[in-house]
């Protein structure tokens, strides 16, 4: 198991980073008030960690028994009934999953899910009825239709299910389900507290940690922690016993986008476009999303400027990121801003070198 | 364990505040003198007109109506003579018409019950009716005259343009205003008593003012608030609730625009992104500081305000936040400090 797996805080009171989320949590859930919640935040800064330690607050043991499943959904969308197949991840008492996945039927599976959940409901032992829950992932990638239809729903099946939406920006979660529920925003930790979580990790795997050691490795995550969480491993992997200037490897992928931005600072050419390319193609074959290609790429290029050119680099970014946004191609786009870059660079060489 | 395993009997909901404390009297309805004079009477002569409510959210439209239908019907009544419709509900043309009918054809009878005026004539609330389609608006038209001597119309709606006139010239119209940061005031503090919550003058004026006049989002936030940070509650706390960026943060970014140091700026958004605030927040917090700087000239502030509308509107199709904000970032520098904006290249 991966560390980063292995190392999960399984319980609110076992959290290391967002200790003042989990207590407010774990009071949510002994005042027996437990409202819809959405939790946002960067990517790796713990959200997950914390809705599954609430699960487990509210359910006991039995949430973290879960099978995956492969389902079928038949949905009935107006006129005709369409199959949707999409992967669950469920406990007895709750559901988990990514509606974005079902791509344009996301709103009926959403609320086909809802109602199925809503008709089962658990009884205790008292006869009483009680809830479920269903964890809904990148709710920012869900469409404005099924964010609406998912207000209405959340209002006739509250009694029944409870939601817990998980976005990594609140920008796209419409204004009508953020004012449902409960914010809970999940900023990046510090570096500190990466530390921190580090040193937990050594002392379990009975390592020898150097701090300066885990310092570079916090700095160089970026404030995500999952992030360090790996490299950490992967240092492991690579030289033990550690020291204080040991190298941290980067991701290969950046390494790859570092190798770009040298390319296209180095020559500005239809020959190099062409080549950078081919760059960019294995990159997305590699399953690395576009924007997060391009904003590497204009980090590196930030990296080398001259402060006028910073200005218009990054407008050009902000551009083509937009543009690949309503566009299909994200190669057309990474690859426009790559030609625009050379054009601005080399004008900026000719009137500065002549 | 033990706490877990007495957790397992599930929690049941309880009431949210924007229910309990919802007023069930006409009278109690805040800052909307007009509509309450008006219903004050009906009360006393048993007699109203249709009635179009609209207004802002928040301000008091449903509650008004569900007021008014209770205090003149009872509880014994009330299901027989008040039906109320929402967006909820399916409301395509024939299931209006059809759910209207079946309900006003019953007729009713006039006589005073336990202390209720009983006026003869039922009441069909529409909330929400703006969402309502132009042909199903239409449809209700004729309804509305079939069945104009034994039913009264409340139309709810935020907007008055999204109602058909031939509707809207049928009906009184009220226009509910946002409340003031007075009323709202009392009114938090009268549901604080109600729930033994302790809020500093800086909180209260806090709540007041980041609810914009909607007291639904007031009560939500307060609620927010009780559940997560206890009875003792500080503006910090109710600012953490609403999703509203600390002054701080936001004046942290706009002095990072006034250095001209685009290395600062970076950095201060890699900071916001970081921290999780919503950019989109970020952008109309903004907005307020710079329309109101002093030493910033009319024609600058509007080429600083183009970009944040423009990078609103990508926001709204999805573009990445974080070069969003970099890009408004660096244009305002570029304003700021009078650096040529035309692209140099
Ligand atoms: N509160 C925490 N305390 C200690 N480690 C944590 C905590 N939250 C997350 N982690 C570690 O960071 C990793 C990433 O967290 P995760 O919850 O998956 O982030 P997100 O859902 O925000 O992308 C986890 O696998 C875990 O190892
Ligand atoms: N004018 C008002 N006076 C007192 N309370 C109000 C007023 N307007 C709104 N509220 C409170 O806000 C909540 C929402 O009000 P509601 O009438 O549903 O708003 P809307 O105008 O959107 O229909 C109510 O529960 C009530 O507690
Ligand atoms: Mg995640
Ligand atoms: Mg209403």
């Amino acid at each position: 198991m991966l560390w980063v797996d292995k190392y999960r805080p399984k319980t609110l009171d076992k959290v290391i980073v967002h200790q003042d989320v989990a207590q407010n949590l774990q009071k949510l859930v002994s005042e027996g008030d437990c409202p819809h919640l959405l939790f946002y935040g960067p990517s790796g800064s713990g959200k997950k960690t914390l809705i599954m330690a609430l699960l487990r607050q509210i359910f006991g043991p039995s949430a973290d028994k879960v099978k995956v499943e492969n389902k079928i959904w038949k949905v009935d969308a107006g006129k005709r009934t369409i199959d949707v197949e999409l992967t669950t991840l469920s406990s007895t008492h709750h559901v988990e999953l990514n509606p974005s996945d079902a791509g344009f039927q996301d709103r009926y599976v959403v609320q086909e899910i809802i109602k199925e959940m809503a008709k089962n409901r658990p009884i205790d032992t008292k006869g009483k009825k009680g809830f479920k829950v269903l964890v809904l992932n990148e709710v920012d990638k869900l469409s404005r239709e099924a964010q609406h239809s998912l207000r209405r729903t959340m209002e006739k099946y509250s009694a029944s299910c409870r939601l817990i939406l998980c976005s990594n920006s609140s920008s796209k979660v419409t204004e009508a389900v953020r004012s449902r529920c409960l914010n809970v925003r999940i900023n990046a930790p510090m570096e500190e507290e990466i530390v921190n979580v580090l040193e937990f990790i050594a002392k379990k795997e009975g390592l020898q940690l150097p701090q300066g050691f885990a310092a570079c490795i916090a700095e160089k995550s970026n404030r995500n922690l999952r992030r360090a969480v790996l490299t950490f491993e992967t240092c492991r992997v690579q030289q033990y016993p550690f020291t204080n200037n040991q190298a941290i490897p980067p991701m290969d992928w950046e390494q790859y986008v570092s190798e770009i931005a040298s390319d296209i600072m180095k020559e500005q050419s239809p020959k190099r476009l062409f080549e950078v390319r081919g760059k960019l193609y294995e990159l997305l074959t590699n399953c690395i999303p576009p924007e997060i290609i391009l904003k590497r790429l204009l980090f590196e290029l930030l990296k080398k400027l001259d402060s006028e050119l910073k200005h218009e680099v990054s407008h050009w970014a902000a551009h083509y990121e937009h543009r690949m946004r309503l566009g299909q191609k994200a190669i057309f786009h990474l690859e426009a801003f790559v030609a625009k870059f050379m054009s601005i660079y080399k004008s900026f060489l000719i009137s500065t070198f002549g | 364990m033990g706490r877990e395993i007495a957790m397992a009997p599930l929690m049941q909901s309880s009431q949210p505040w924007v229910e309990k404390y919802r007023p069930k009297q006409v009278k109690d309805v805040a800052h909307q003198d007009e509509v309450v004079r008006v219903l004050t009477n009906t009360l006393e002569t048993s007699n109203c007109p249709h009635m179009l409510f609209y207004g802002p959210p928040g301000t008091g439209k449903t509650t008004t109506a569900l007021a008014i239908a209770h205090q003149l019907f009872g509880p014994e009544l009330y299901k027989s003579r008040v039906l109320e419709l929402n967006a909820s509900d399916d409301r395509g043309i024939n299931v209006v018409r059809t759910k209207i009918k079946n309900f006003a054809a019953v007729a009713v009878g006039s006589n005073r019950q336990g202390g209720y005026p009983c006026p003869p004539f039922k009441i069909i609330i529409l909330d929400e009716a703006d969402s309502m389609t132009q042909d199903a608006q239409n449809a209700l038209r004729r309804t509305m005259e079939t069945y104009s001597k034994v039913t009264r119309f409340f139309f709810i709606c935020n907007y008055i343009s999204r109602i058909i006139e031939p509707l809207a010239s049928r009906c009184a119209k009220f226009r509910f205003k946002p409340l003031t940061e007075e009323i709202m005031g009392s009114r938090i503090l009268h549901i604080c008593k109600g729930e033994d919550l302790n809020l500093d003058s800086e909180a209260l004026s806090t709540l007041s003012s980041i609810s914009q006049g909607d007291m639904r989002r007031a009560i939500t936030y307060l609620q927010s608030a009780a559940r997560l940070f206890g009875s003792s509650i500080s503006a910090k706390d109710l600012i953490s609730v609403s999703g509203v960026i600390p002054n701080e943060v936001v004046q942290a970014i706009f002095s990072a625009c006034r250095s001209g140091n685009f290395d600062l700026a970076n950095k201060e958004v890699n900071n916001v992104v970081a921290e999780g605030y919503p950019v989109s927040q970020m952008l109309s917090q903004l907005y307020d500081i710079v329309v109101d700087a002093d030493d910033i000239s009319d024609e600058q502030k509007a080429r600083i305000c183009k970009k944040f509308a423009e990078a609103d509107k990508s926001l709204v199709d999805g573009a990445d936040e974080y070069l969003q904000l970099l890009n408004v970032a660096s244009s305002a520098m570029q304003v700021l400090s009078n650096m040529p904006q035309d692209m140099a290249f």
